[in-house]
């Protein structure tokens, strides 16, 4: 009898549904999983390696690079190191400000996830309708930051600039009369915290709408209810954050166990999950997007009623403002001293996380005093989800890998850095 | 009880005709799409595209040559080559941006003193040729020329938040 071997199968880094440049070499038996092998390093950009050598402002672009669905959380945990280090605390206003964005960035990445994870498995439709509202997200991010994606809106310090009090119209064309431009436009006649007020007002109907799309379907069902089962237990001794912990039951948020920012005075819940399946981690998401909303809305108000500054009032970290830099010698003195050298940062070492919308995103920064970090070490969740790929996909068939790379929601710009 | 119920959804295909509900009342709703050409979406003042180097009115290059862009771009996408000019005044004799490095960032901007080096709404450019992505000093010049209405406004609009 001929000998019979098991067959080693490369998924990836060019296949669709591996999100970026995943390689897997499987190890499979038939149609089975015996063992899977994640290669990483493919998109390795040597990030933190490159922000040992600029001033601390020049890395905060290359930090919305690193998950570069979810931009300015990324930010955020940069800046909060900093901002630990240097011992400042950014104005109340700056501060809603981030929370919101936090938040709008955390519905963003988890549409584009919500899309994507459907689209892997066979829902085409739910990838339009997410695309359809990140669109509206997308507008807010340009709004703030010039951007729709790479904002280098966070500052330490602060936020870079106000919001803004007008959002940019739709013009007539050709294609579209005074009354559709209208339709377009009613919602975009106030300021931008009114467009968002107005999107988080319709927002949960959306959210309603993917989940009559996917939430009983059978289809869905059948693709990820006891798939890439993970214990409580094992998850935590995996490393796992964010809604990969919380799916299987533990109800673990830095956002309430250890707040930054005002995410005390927000009233949320955690949404926890029962079995630890790839269906109980897509209904932690979604009542996450719901959370989400909520915590916007609250944030809306604040800012609604509480103009004030929105960056620290420190002439050694924040530069002048245009006039006064034009105007004064001192603060032209400066303006060019912030912008060639930046500023020198205690000597010493810190560890800021947040909560991004994958799980605990950290930066380590060690200072020794200098202008530029010594060393800057970033915790991605990516990396530890990816880690457990192989435990999580043992025994299952090949094309439960796709539900399993879907629910870990990776993006390989975080987990190669 | 829950079972019967169960069966009766199962076999009805309640789930289903559920989800096709919802596509075919988004079928009748108002399209969102636009038809990019000749329409397009709204763009924010601050936004960040293409550079260009501004002059003042009365015709005078702006640019002084501090190099405070250099200095700040994290990318090292800015290259300065400074002499003093037949007027006794110091100007660029090179300003290069190389398109491929840069980063959209903004610092640029931030940093320039006399608000010479901007970054306009343009974002729909393209090269033909090996060597069109570095953006001399005359490209910019020109399309901060062409474009100065445009340029003068956005930064009108957004002074107040700077």
């Amino acid at each position: 009898m001929a000998e019979i071997r098991n067959f080693t199968m490369n998924f990836g880094p060019q296949h669709p549904a591996a999100h970026g440049v995943l390689r897997l070499v499987l190890e499979m038996d038939g149609e089975v999983i015996q063992k899977a092998d994640p290669h990483v390093g493919l998109l390795h950009r040597g990030t933190e390696k490159l922000a040992e050598s600029k001033p601390y402002n020049q890395s905060i672009g290359y930090m919305d690079r690193l998950d570069y669905v979810s931009m300015m959380c990324n930010e955020h945990a940069y800046v909060l190191a900093i901002e630990k280090l240097l011992g400042i605390t950014p104005p109340i206003r700056a501060q809603y400000i981030r929370v919101m964005f936090d938040e709008i960035t955390r519905i963003l990445n988890h549409l584009m996830w919500l899309g994507a994870h459907g689209l892997d498995i066979g829902a085409m439709t739910v990838f339009l309708y997410a695309f359809r509202e990140r669109e509206d997200l997308m507008d807010c991010y340009e709004a703030v930051s010039g951007t729709r994606m790479h904002a280098t809106y966070y500052r330490p310090g602060g936020v870079y600039r106000d919001l803004p009090a007008s959002m940019p119209q739709y013009q007539q064309s050709q294609w579209r009369g005074k009354k559709d431009a209208q339709r377009l436009n009613d919602r975009r006649s106030g300021t931008l915290l009114d467009f968002i007020e107005n999107f988080t007002g319709r927002f949960p109907a959306c959210i309603d709408e993917y989940e009559t799309l996917l939430t009983d379907n059978r289809i869905w069902k059948q693709r990820t209810v006891n798939i890439g089962v993970v214990s409580p237990e094992r998850a935590l001794q995996l490393g796992f954050t964010g809604p990969m912990l919380r799916g299987s039951g533990v109800e673990w948020d830095l956002r309430k166990k250890q707040p930054y920012e005002v995410y005390e005075q927000m009233d949320f819940d955690i949404p926890v999950g029962v079995s630890g399946d790839c269906y109980d981690r897509y209904l932690v998401r979604m009542a996450e997007l719901r959370q989400s909303t909520r915590i916007i809305e609250q944030c809306v108000r604040w800012l609604k009623v509480n103009p004030g500054p929105v960056m620290i009032d420190d002439r050694k970290v924040r530069p002048p403002s245009r006039e006064e830099m034009k105007g004064d010698m001192e603060s032209l003195i400066h303006h060019f001293k912030l912008m060639t050298e930046g500023y020198c940062v205690p000597a010493g070492e810190t560890y800021a996380a947040v909560e991004a919308p994958k799980g605990e995103l950290g930066v380590y920064l060690v200072s020794d005093g200098a202008n530029k970090p010594y060393r800057l070490k970033v915790r991605a969740p990516g990396f530890a989800h990816l880690s457990a790929l192989d435990e999580m996909v043992r025994g299952h068939m090949l094309a439960d890998v796709v539900a399993v790379i879907g629910t870990q929601d990776i993006v390989f710009g975080e987990i190669d850095r | 009880m829950q079972g019967i119920r169960n069966f009766i959804k199962t076999y009805l295909l309640l789930d289903m005709f559920q989800g096709l509900w919802v596509t075919l009342k988004n079928m009748f709703r108002p399209k969102i799409t636009i038809n990019y050409p000749e329409e397009k979406t709204p763009q924010s003042a601050r936004f960040r595209g293409l550079h260009a180097l501004r002059r003042y009115p009365n015709g005078e290059e702006r640019c002084i040559a501090c190099k405070l862009c250099e200095a700040v771009c994290p990318a090292l996408a800015i290259t300065i080559e400074s002499d003093v000019s037949n007027d006794g005044t110091r100007r660029t004799t090179r300003y290069d941006i190389d398109l491929f490095k840069c980063i959209y960032c903004g610092f640029c901007e931030e940093a320039c003193p006399v608000d010479a080096i901007v970054e306009t709404r343009l974002h729909e450019y393209h090269m033909e040729e090996r060597g069109e992505n570095i953006m001399s000093k005359d490209k910019l010049l020109a399309i901060g020329d062409r474009y100065e209405a445009m340029i003068a406004q956005d930064r009108a609009a957004d002074a107040p938040y700077r």
